[in-house]
């Protein structure tokens, strides 16, 4: 059966079942692999994308459950790869293996929506459901700390060239 | 030749004559350089002995390379260098790049990586033993050497100036105020050249004060790939035509036959195709059956319900405590396993001695549990069989494909991409094989995709291990004699037995699963005697896991002389210190292991200052040792690491607060990525201690998914401390030794902690309150 989203700002349409998991509608029927599967049970993190905005596991979210949602997926958080949190993720080096990062970014990035000066144990809470095998835990508490603060940084900047040209 | 071969002929630790003329071999390989034009730029290749009076252009059109890493620069300065080592989060291609690049004098952000697909010019393509960057460190210096040599003789010509006013820097060759890009060298000049093995061996290599690349700091050129989903994996791979499958696994790893299939209730699965049982010569995938759908949902969810009827094979009753209990009885036969050190005087040493001290180890099974689950796309495209998957050891896996296949080996071929986790499981490309079957019995392109439990019911595990420590005084109470037995199911028994060296008891062994025993202290006589656990063998494939023997090895050993020293009365740092001894056989030798102990000893008083050892520390918390050569004595990575805990009585529950790790790696290459893999390895090590560790029971492991199987998560990471020293010695590994110290010094942070020993890996809650209360 059809189901419309909005992925990444455009509209989309699939015709596949129903109970198809968002994963794999993305991955095989939209052709955006950057979403990985790691354990099918949304204990690994590695498929989480934004449903609205909220961090989402897309393994065992059927595509039905998304109709009419807006999507976010790691090829569509930045129009050029340069969001704080993925500049953040080179500037650290971050990244070894790599396959479960596009999950620890999307997370990432909608925690620092609810917490955008995030503690060791907001960013331990938020992060836990997120594996890393190849262990790069130091550096993406680091990488996270990194872009909050340029988030806030911009973000306080913006509010304050808002503000000026208001007056 | 490749270490790797040579190694496997080699006994560790026993040096023969051969030995030091295969390692002159590796290290300054009897083989020629050229330079030769390819299309519009040169091809910078190694050739095979024998063909050094072919003209360049030839050799490069006819690819006869020797197998091993080359180059080409571009008319527009772009420097490609090959890889034929496998990506899976160690940067490696950064690493080797960087080594050709510094001794080219190349413009770093003109070099690019190229990870080649599977190829006999290749020679062997294997990623793993933390190798790469020691054994490719020559050849590629000479080969960036020979680089700079020809542009600068080019250049010089090219600017009508002498090459001795020349110099290289930058990708440019300058000559007072005059100046000419490799680019333009390349394009307007002539650069063929070739060299003989002798003059390879006199190339000028730059001494390491001159170095701007190697041991500087950089970025990983994989790494932006890496964060907006750009990278491409196995799992990423995609052919027109294509089917899914998930295959259907038999409850034992080896002969299980079906009896029946019955899909009738996955017939109404939107999508499903058909049920195929798998035809395997090789006897790699026995009893294997795949559903084959449109997509893998309709595979997925197809497989649950098609009901296989199975005739399982022997092992479908062993459990974890059956190995172990095995083990212990291969242990007491003194007739079984393979001598490994063959020291004179053991048994005197401790007939003689006024105290011996005898201690068991266990550890688990582990998983890999890597992030990606093992896959494969495989297909016929004229007349080649193309098998798209991420592998560490293509050449290991090739001829059983071919054979599986019915084709020579010649065509197949393999498709590289990123892995996403090696971890030594896909150096077993076993998973490769089910897919190509089921692509060659439809005629068509099969993707196979493995859920996480397929995953871990097939993976290759590390095999639980027992063994027996013994160690014996004199009347002095130092010791005298040691004697070190350890069991294990043998990867390399399994799958590679070609490899197995002898030991003194012309018995076969596997070296990777007894490295690490070969240790550097001066105890004595020592005996090492390996066994290979073959019901462990029979029940499932064992795997190599990062660092393989090395892993149970030293939690034996480095908690055996933890518990050494506190029988000697001595503080655990000061009893390894007075044991590392720069004589004998402990000496050292050039190139690879120059100092010796002593540079074992450094570590450990290196990581003994960082780690404020001896402070006074809360109730309950305790600081831990251990010490590692890593693997091969040939290759040391010295190694040290202080673990602090703390323990809650009541619960049991470890709390590991802080790891200082100091590692003598020789030059180091890429900084970053060391302390990274040293970061990885040693949070592996205690992930292995305090979070995983499964058991078989059944014939298959217990654990499937993560929702049982508990790898370390952000939560439990230590603070961390890292330091390197500073040294201008043979590169060698980083990619596994921090992994074997870390369990040891969580277990013996432990006894400082609350003064109970904890013998078996994981270390448990339980097994915590147990002993308080024993």
């Amino acid at each position: 059966m059809a189901t419309e989203f909005e992925l990444n700002g455009q509209p989309v349409t699939v015709d596949i079942e129903n109970d198809t998991p968002l994963l794999w509608a993305l991955r095989d029927d939209l052709d955006l692999t950057g979403t990985k599967y790691g354990c099918g049970i949304g204990m690994c993190g590695a498929c989480t994308v934004l449903v609205n905005g909220r961090a989402t596991r897309s393994c065992i979210t059927p595509v039905a459950a998304v109709s009419g949602a807006t999507i976010t997926t790691i090829e569509g958080l930045h129009p050029d790869g340069q969001h704080p949190l993925q500049k953040a993720w080179i500037e650290t080096q971050t990244p070894q293996c790599g396959y479960c990062q596009s999950g620890q970014i999307m997370q990432a990035a909608a925690m620092l929506k609810d917490f955008p000066n995030p503690t060791d144990e907001q960013i331990n809470n938020a992060m836990g459901g997120n594996l890393c095998r190849c262990m790069a835990y130091v550096r993406i508490r680091k990488a996270i700390k990194m872009a909050a603060k340029e988030m806030n940084t911009s973000g306080n900047t913006a509010q304050e060239t808002g503000a000026a040209a208001n007056e | 030749m490749s270490k790797f071969y040579r190694y496997l002929n080699q006994p560790e630790g026993v040096k023969t004559k051969a030995d030091q003329d295969s390692d002159e071999g590796m290290r300054v390989s009897r083989r020629g350089f050229l330079i030769g034009a390819a299309g519009a730029g040169f091809t910078l290749a190694f050739f095979r002995a024998g063909l050094s009076f072919a003209q360049p252009e030839d050799v490069v059109k006819d690819g006869t390379f020797e197998p091993t890493i080359w180059y080409q620069i571009e008319p527009d300065g772009r420097i490609i260098v090959n890889i034929a080592e496998a990506e899976m989060g160690q940067h490696v291609g950064t690493a080797l790049a960087r080594i050709v690049a510094d001794e080219l004098e190349a413009d770093w952000s003109m070099v690019e990586l190229n990870h080649v697909d599977s190829d006999p010019k290749w020679g062997l393509m294997v990623t793993g033993g933390s190798w790469s960057v020691w054994e490719n460190f020559t050849p590629l210096s000479q080969a960036g050497a020979a680089g700079r040599i020809a542009l600068i003789e080019e250049g010089a010509r090219l600017l009508g100036v002498s090459p001795d006013q020349c110099e290289a820097r930058n990708s440019q060759i300058i000559a007072g105020d005059q100046s000419i890009s490799y680019g333009d060298i390349v394009s307007r000049g002539d650069l063929s050249r070739t060299y003989t093995a002798d003059d390879l061996k006199k190339m000028p290599i730059k001494p390491a004060t001159q170095r701007r690349l190697i041991g500087r700091e950089s970025r990983a050129l994989d790494i932006p790939d890496k964060t907006d989903g750009a990278s491409r994996y196995g799992l990423d791979a995609k052919v027109d035509g294509m089917v899914y499958g998930r295959p259907l696994i038999p409850p034992t790893r080896y002969g299980a036959t079906i009896n029946n299939i019955d899909d009738s209730a996955a017939k109404s699965i939107k999508g499903y195709q058909q049920t195929i049982v798998l035809e395997d010569p090789t006897d790699t995938v026995p009893g294997w059956a795949v559903v084959i759908a449109d997509s893998f949902h309709a595979a997925n969810k197809a497989a649950e319900k098609v009901k296989v009827d199975w005739a399982a094979g022997d092992t479908a009753d062993v459990s974890e405590q059956d190995i172990l209990d095995h083990g212990v009885k291969l242990i007491e036969s003194s007739d079984k396993g393979s001598i490994m050190f063959p020291d004179d005087g053991v048994d005197e040493a401790f007939n003689d001695a006024a105290d011996i001290i005898e201690q068991d180890y266990i550890t688990h099974t582990v998983l890999h549990v890597q992030m990606e689950p093992v896959n494969a796309l495989a297909y016929e495209k004229e007349g080649v069989w193309e098998i798209h998957t991420g592998n560490q050891w293509q050449s290991l896996i090739i001829p059983v494909l071919a054979k599986a296949l019915g084709v020579k080996e010649d065509k197949v071929v393999m498709r590289t991409y990123m892995l996403g986790g090696g971890f030594g499981r896909r150096l077993n490309g076993d998973y490769a094989v089910p897919a190509a079957l089921a692509s060659k019995k439809l005629g068509k392109p099969v993707k196979l995709v493995f859920t996480r439990e397929d995953d871990t019911r097939f993976d290759s595990p590390r095999s639980a291990s027992y063994q027996r420590m013994r160690m014996a005084f004199d009347n002095n109470g130092k010791p005298s004699g040691m004697e070190h037995h350890a069991t294990a199911g043998w990867p390399t028994e399994v799958m590679a037995p070609f490899f197995m060296p002898k030991g003194a008891n012309d018995e076969p062994y596997d070296p990777f699963s007894i490295q690490g025993a070969a240790h550097w202290y001066t105890v004595g006589p020592h005996r090492v005697r390996a066994i290979s656990n073959d019901l462990a063998n029979a029940t499932f494939r064992p795997g190599w896991l990062r660092s393989v023997g090395s892993g149970w090895i030293n939690f034996a050993l480095e908690s055996f002389m933890d518990e050494a020293a506190r029988h000697a009365n001595k503080d655990p740092i000061e009893f390894r210190l007075e044991l590392l001894k720069t004589e004998g056989k402990n000496a050292g030798e050039a190139p690879n292991s120059v100092g010796g102990a002593s540079r074992q000893a450094n570590v450990l008083r290196r990581v003994r200052e960082l780690s404020g050892w001896g402070q006074d520390l809360p109730k309950d918390t305790g600081l831990g040792v251990a010490t590692s050569y890593g693997q091969e004595r040939n290759m040391p990575t010295w190694t040290a690491c202080v673990a602090r805990v703390h323990v809650n009585r009541d619960t049991g529950h470890v709390k590991l607060e802080k790891l200082t790790l100091v590692t003598d790696a020789g030059t180091v290459v890429h900084p970053d990525g060391a302390r990274a893999q040293v970061e990885g390895a040693a949070l592996w090590g205690a992930s292995m201690a305090l979070h995983e560790g499964s058991r078989y029971e059944k014939g298959e492991p217990v654990d499937r998914n993560l929702d049982t199987y508990t790898p370390m998560r952000i939560r439990d990471v230590p603070e961390m401390e890292l330091e390197f020293i500073d040294s201008t010695e043979v590169p060698v590994g980083l990619g596994e030794p921090a992994t074997t110290v870390t369990g040891p010094a969580i277990a013996n942070a432990i006894h400082a902690a609350i003064g109970v020993r904890i013998r078996e890996i994981p270390i448990t809650p339980e097994a915590v309150r147990k002993a308080l209360n024993a």
